[in-house]
Order: structure tokens, then C-alpha cells, then sequence
């Protein structure tokens, strides 16, 4: 009975521990707030999410129409919308790094990056 | 040791509340400590389950009939096999597995995620912690595994039906789907309560509901083994109203794998693919309701308790709930894109999907039928098996057919000429098929011959797939065919492990037409030396012995078998009378033919003090290969399963790319 009130304890005890490990490592944080996305980086997160799907359905248009299992003609109605998609998720993403390319370049910082 | 038990079941559940109320306010708030600690608070539940979980092995292994569960579920005659599968023989102990196996996936699915979908887990963490608190409860002030009592000499053993090895795998299988299933519900969740409708819920839960459908699948794959062998009435689907239990969320679970990929495609379906998996989760509880209420009756209603009121709650709270988040985020859940055309692959996952729901409402409405009824006219009306193979010809049929459809058709739109020239062969194959088989006169089933010519069809478009794919990468420059072959499945293996899960139902399908379609039945009640035949085979009643096993007495008939005038061995058909449980089991004879996937399936359904038996035999064509089905289906699980390793790089550059950083 002893004994297991005493494993009882531990376990509790360690539990414990475990779910206050988080405020006894850092006692007083700089920033304890959760890193949230703000509006654009959303609407960024969707556009990123846009382009990598119009262009998994390139790739995948371009191996049916290889393999055959899609025809020449439907190949050709399908793979001019994929690629207007893609484009234009890709152009709605230029913006940004042209900015922050831009505004790294302002401050004077070396960027590493060969501006055009 | 069940104060440690016990002990170890309130920290579980003091942990559980911990993280519900932690993790929503840290979500809610934005506290990034709050949050990791209530993700802690999770894992540890996991860990104080575990201890529970060692200390109830260890009173099963002990004998330890002190523990009520014990003495209720094992004896000391039992084989030690049997006493460790008692863990989840019982309804305490199957709960507590519950919450073993939801705190080990919550914990896992939270560390797995966290690094690339932190908004994401955090407001999961409060949704698998819901589920755990009530889980917990349970177990800690309902239906405890650590009730003690004086300890009786012996315990009062094991249902005879349940002592058998499938049942090792087969429960256990089944609780890792159902409690899979909570983690895309926990992830979709949290996705509409933290706003963000990226896809990325979807990807971290994908694999996750793929490891649960194909443990579901898998699960009753080995049940309807069991029953095959072990209930002893010469099938192995019965309709039971437990078997549809886990039934209903697979094929919730199937509607949306196949969904999924029209989100991920096409940004469509939003809405429809967060209600499928909170189908799919609410039927996964209402399963384990069913199984654990004994509100049913069945034969895996071994257990009659009072925890059906409490899981009803729970499968309500979880219903109204999880509607009104979706009904709050609609405006948030429109999609971007429109079904540009009928005739497109969207439009077939679209068509499947509404089959598979549809049948899964069909046994819905099949499995609730008696309960409405005796609660509105006071008689428990069961709708039977002519009820739901009906059903199944109706909307498996044509599930069949689209599953040869789907892959073959262009996204977004496809020409009828095109298709014309795309199914050209496997219609071929499949007319040809078809005519062959009316030829030898299969045309006495014309549902069976339907199924086995949609069969053709889907085998065909599944072969040309995997022959023009591996031509393809060869021309893309593979060193050799096999090399072309593994590079094609590996480059791709949701797809290509997806038509290998499609060939596992055509054989599921080959076999079950065949062996229910087709199959021949032959009764007589022989003597000694007596003589009956079926089919072309001739069955001769030799001997009648009796042995004694560890816990049973077992009686033997031995039949000799010839099939053509050619001897092919002996086969034993009896019963087994279990002495502690006091119970007779019939225990069937099979033989099973290799070349043909045909089962020769003998009952000795009646004994007679002088040694006369009642037999029915069975000659089942095909049966085998619903189980080879089984073994192709875990194949194409695991293909589609394995970790693609350029996705997650892409995933986590994305991620960076917003600079979302990971949780320290």
C-alpha cells in the first residue's frame, strides 16, 4: 500500500513537472505571445499554396499526357489554364520579395542577391 | 496494485482537463508557455495511461482475481495469449485502451506537426484533449478496470468465441481506427476554430487518417476471419450490427481520402471534407458505442453496462458542436474554384463519394432501424441481410465501375472522345470478361456477373496505368524497367498506392461474388462410414474422437476427402466444450484449394449421444481471395503511407516562407 502511494506520488510529481517545464525554463521571457500570421502572410500562405498546386497539376498533366492517358487534345485545353494559374500566383508573389529586396537594399545592408 | 491503477487514472484525467482548459486558453489568448504546457500535459497523459495500462497487464499476467476485471474476463486455466488479449476482451479494459492508444496519437500527431503547423496544433491540442477528459472520465468514476473485490479461486474465464488467435489482432486493430480517426478530427477542428483554412490541416492529418482507415480496414478484414472460422455458420459478413460499426466510419473515412484530393487539387470541397471527418469521427464513437453499450443486440454484445447514456452525450456534444463551428467558419470555408465539368476526375471522386455515403447512410438507417422501432411501436423490428445486400448492389456496383473510371479521366474536364479512346481497351477486356464468364455460366448471378465484369474492367485500367506509367519514366530516362517501375511508384506513391489498394478490392469484390453469388450448400446427417457429396466432391464421416485440451474438451469428426475420384487427405469439423465458461463453440473444417481460392467448409452442426452427425458443408469458389485482398490492401496502405520526403521539405519551406517559426 506503501509503496504504491509512493509510485502514485512520483508519477504526480513528475507530471507536474513535465507541465510546468515550460515556465521553469523560461521564468521571464522576452515574448511569451504565440507567433501569429498576420493578414498578408496569410493571403501569402495561400498564394504559396496556389502555386505549388497549379504547378503539381502541370506536373502531373505533362506525365498523363506522356503516359497517354490523357489525349493530345485535352492536353492542349487543359495545360493553358494550369499555366495562366500558375503565372499568376507567381506574379502575386513577386511583389513582396521586390520590396523586401527593395527595402534591404535601402537600408544599405548586403542583401546577396544580384538586384536587376 | 490497483490503487497505483487507479491513482495513475485520476492524474490521467487531472492532466486531460489540464490541457483543455490550457490549451483553449493559451489558443485563445496567445500565450505561447500556456500553450507548450498544455501540449506537456498531453504527452504526460500518455505517460501516466501507460502506467495505468502496465498495471492492469501485469494483474491479467498475475491472475490476479482480486482486480474485478480480472476475475470477470480470464481464468487460470486460460492460455497466457488469451489473459493479455482479456486487456480489451472487456468493456473497462477496451476503454482504457481507448484512452491509451487517443493520449499516444494526440501526443504524437502534436510533436510530429508542431514544427511547420504550430497555429494549428495549438488549437488541436484543446479538441484531443475534450475527447481524452471524456475518455478519462469513463474510466476514472463510470466503468473503472480497477474494481477490487475478495478475490474468488478461480475467475470466470473467457467467452469461448473470443479464444481465438484472430482476436489477438483484430480488436485491437479496430481501436487504432477509431481512435485514428479523432486526429484529422482534432486538426480540422482546430483549423476552423483558429480561422486558418490553408491546407494544411489536411496534410498533417492525411497519413494519419490513412494509418486509421487501413487499421479499419485491416481490423475487419481479420473479424471477418474470425467469424469465418470461428462462429461457425458458414459466412463471414453477417450484417451484425457491430461489424457495420466499423464499417459506416471506414467508409466515411474512404469518402474523404478521396475528397481530400480534390481540395488539395483544386481548393474545392472545403465544407464537405470537414463534415466527412466529423462523420467519420462521430461514427467511430457511435462504433465503440454500439460495441461497449449492448444496446444492440449481437453477438459482440458480450458486455451490457451504463455507459450508453454517457457516450450518446458525448456523440451529441461532439455533433452539435463541431456543426455550429462549421456553420460559424462557413464564410471562411468557401472555395475558390467551381467543378468546371461532369466529366472530370473531380466529378468521379465526386460520384464516389456520394455512393460511399450513401451506402454508409444505408447501413446507418439499417443499424438505428430496430432501436427507432421498438422506441416508436415497442417492437425491435431487424432489418436483415436482404436489406443490406440490396444496398450493397445498388451503390457498390457502380462504386466498382468508378473506381476504373476515375483514375483514367482528366482533372477539370475530359473530352467524350477522349474517353472513348482511353477505355477502349479495358471495355474490351471487360466485355470479354463478361462473356467468357456467361459462357461458363456464371450468368446464374447476375449481380456476381456484373461483379466480376466491373472487376475486369477496374484490373485492366489499373494494369494500363502501371504499364504506361513504367514506359513513361523509362522514356524519361530510367537505367531499366524494374528501376522505371520503382521510380514510378515512388515519385508518386499516393497514386500508384492507391491503385494497388484499388486491385486489393477488386479481388475483395472477385470474391465475395464468388463466394456468396456462387457458392453451393449440401446438408445430410450421417453415421459412421455414411457418404454425402457436393459439388464435385465426396465427403466420407470416418471417426469420432475426443481429446482434452488446456481448457477445453474437443470432439472431432474426421471426414476423408475426394474430389474426382482423387483422395485429397482427411478434414476434422466439431465443437469444443469450454469447461470453466460452460459453453459449447462450433469449430469448423476448411480446406482450402490454392490453385483456386476455393474453401470445401464443413459445420458438424449436431452430435448425437450415438456418434450420428448433422453436417453442412459448403463449397465456397474464390472465398481466399478476400483474404489475399487483405494482404495486396495492406501493401498499397503502406506504399501510400511511407514518408515522402521532398513534400515535407516543400511543406516546411513554404512555411518558412511565411515566416511561421517552429515552436521552441
Amino acid at each position: 500500500m506503501t509503496i504504491e502511494l509512493l509510485l502514485a506520488a512520483i508519477l504526480a510529481i513528475a507530471c507536474v513537472v513535465a507541465v510546468a517545464l515550460p515556465f521553469l525554463r523560461e521564468p521571464e521571457p522576452e515574448s511569451d505571445s504565440l507567433a501569429e500570421l498576420d493578414e498578408s502572410e496569410r493571403r501569402r500562405l495561400e498564394l504559396l499554396e496556389a502555386r505549388d498546386r497549379a504547378l503539381a497539376g502541370l506536373k502531373e498533366l505533362e506525365f498523363d499526357h506522356r503516359t497517354g492517358t490523357i489525349s493530345d487534345s485535352d492536353y492542349r485545353t487543359l495545360v493553358g489554364p494550369l499555366r495562366r494559374e500558375a503565372a499568376a500566383a507567381l506574379q502575386a508573389l513577386e511583389p513582396r520579395d521586390a520590396d523586401a529586396d527593395r527595402a534591404e537594399v535601402g537600408e544599405g545592408r548586403p542583401t546577396g542577391k544580384r538586384i536587376s | 496494485m490497483a490503487e497505483l491503477g487507479r491513482a495513475a487514472l485520476v492524474v490521467t484525467l487531472g492532466l486531460t482537463v489540464y490541457a483543455l482548459v490550457a490549451g483553449a486558453a493559451a489558443a485563445y489568448l496567445g500565450r505561447r508557455r500556456l500553450a507548450l504546457s498544455a501540449q506537456n500535459a498531453l504527452v504526460a497523459a500518455f505517460g501516466s495511461t501507460l502506467v495505468a495500462s502496465g498495471v492492469l497487464l501485469a494483474a491479467l499476467l498475475r491472475n490476479d482475481f482480486s482486480f474485478t476485471y480480472v476475475a470477470q474476463t480470464t481464468s487460470e486455466a486460460l492460455p497466457t495469449a488469451y489473459t493479455i488479449s482479456a486487456f480489451w476482451g472487456g468493456q473497462e479494459g477496451s476503454l482504457l485502451l481507448w484512452l491509451l492508444v487517443l493520449t499516444g496519437f494526440a501526443a504524437a500527431a502534436v510533436r510530429l506537426n508542431r514544427g511547420w503547423a504550430r497555429d494549428l496544433v495549438v488549437w488541436a491540442v484543446p479538441v484531443f484533449a475534450a475527447v481524452a477528459v471524456f475518455f478519462a472520465f469513463l474510466v476514472v468514476a463510470v466503468a473503472s478496470p480497477f474494481a477490487t473485490q475478495p478475490a474468488p479461486v478461480d475467475g470466470a474465464g473467457m467467452t469461448p468465441s473470443l479464444q481465438n488467435p484472430y482476436m489477438l489482432a483484430h480488436p485491437p486493430l479496430l481501436y487504432l481506427g477509431y481512435v485514428g480517426l479523432t486526429v484529422p478530427f482534432a486538426f480540422a477542428l482546430g483549423s476552423l476554430f483558429s480561422g486558418r483554412m490553408d491546407e494544411r490541416w489536411l496534410v498533417a492529418t492525411r497519413r494519419w487518417t490513412l494509418l486509421a482507415w487501413t487499421a479499419l480496414g485491416i481490423g475487419q478484414l481479420l473479424g471477418a476471419h474470425w467469424a469465418y472460422e470461428e462462429v461457425g455458420w458458414g459466412g463471414y459478413y453477417a450484417w451484425d450490427p457491430v461489424e457495420n460499426a466499423a464499417l459506416m466510419p471506414w467508409l466515411a473515412a474512404t469518402a474523404f481520402l478521396h475528397s481530400v484530393m480534390i481540395q488539395e487539387k483544386r481548393g474545392m470541397l472545403r465544407v464537405w471534407n470537414v463534415l466527412l471527418v466529423i462523420l467519420a469521427f462521430a461514427l467511430s464513437l457511435f462504433g465503440t458505442f454500439l460495441t461497449r453499450s449492448g444496446v444492440v443486440n449481437s453477438i459482440h454484445s458480450f458486455t451490457q453496462s451504463s455507459i450508453g447514456p454517457w457516450f450518446l452525450a458525448f456523440i451529441g456534444v461532439v455533433v452539435a458542436v463541431s456543426l455550429a463551428v462549421v456553420f460559424w467558419r462557413l464564410p471562411r470555408l468557401r472555395s475558390p474554384t467551381k467543378l468546371e465539368s461532369p466529366i472530370s476526375r473531380e466529378a468521379a471522386f465526386l460520384y464516389n463519394n456520394l455512393l460511399l455515403l450513401a451506402l454508409c447512410l444505408a447501413i446507418f438507417w439499417g443499424v438505428v432501424y430496430p432501436m427507432i422501432s421498438e422506441a416508436v411501436r415497442g417492437e425491435a423490428i431487424v432489418l436483415g441481410r436482404s436489406y443490406y445486400d440490396f444496398f450493397l448492389r445498388v451503390f457498390g456496383l457502380p462504386l466498382l465501375l468508378l473506381m476504373g473510371i476515375g483514375p483514367l479521366v482528366a482533372w477539370r474536364r475530359a473530352s467524350v472522345r477522349s474517353l472513348l479512346t482511353t477505355f477502349r481497351w479495358p471495355t474490351g477486356v471487360a466485355l470479354l470478361a463478361g462473356g467468357i464468364l456467361l459462357a461458363l455460366g456464371a450468368g446464374s448471378s447476375v449481380p456476381g456477373l456484373i461483379a466480376y465484369t466491373f472487376s475486369a474492367f477496374v484490373a485492366a485500367t489499373i494494369t494500363l496505368e502501371f504499364v504506361r506509367g513504367t514506359r513513361a519514366r523509362k522514356a524519361l530516362g530510367a537505367a531499366s524497367w524494374p528501376g522505371a517501375f520503382s521510380s514510378l511508384i515512388s515519385r508518386n506513391r499516393r497514386r500508384y498506392g492507391g491503385y494497388v489498394v484499388h486491385a486489393a478490392i477488386v479481388l475483395l469484390a472477385i470474391g465475395i461474388a464468388g463466394s456468396s453469388a456462387f457458392d453451393t450448400v449440401a446438408e445430410a446427417r450421417l453415421e459412421r462410414g455414411d457418404t454425402m457429396t457436393i459439388a464435385d466432391y465426396r465427403l466420407t464421416y470416418e471417426s469420432l474422437d475426443e481429446r482434452l485440451a488446456a481448457n477445453a474438451t474437443e470432439i472431432r469428426a474426421t471426414l476423408r476427402v475426394e474430389r474426382g475420384g482423387r483422395d485429397l487427405g482427411t478434414l476434422e469439423a466439431g465443437k469444443n466444450a469450454y469447461t470453466v465458461e460452460q459453453q459449447v463453440s462450433n469449430e469448423v473444417g476448411i480446406r482450402s484449394d490454392r490453385v483456386t481460392g476455393e474453401d470445401l467448409f464443413v459445420i458438424a452442426e449436431q452430435i448425437d449421444p450415438d456418434g450420428t452427425i448433422y453436417f453442412r458443408v459448403f463449397v465456397k469458389p474464390l472465398v481466399n481471395l478476400i483474404w489475399i485482398a487483405g494482404l495486396v490492401f495492406l501493401l498499397g496502405s503502406l506504399i501510400a503511407l511511407w514518408p515522402d520526403a521532398r513534400e515535407q521539405r516543400r511543406l516546411v519551406a513554404r512555411t518558412r516562407e511565411v515566416s511561421l517559426p517552429a515552436t521552441r
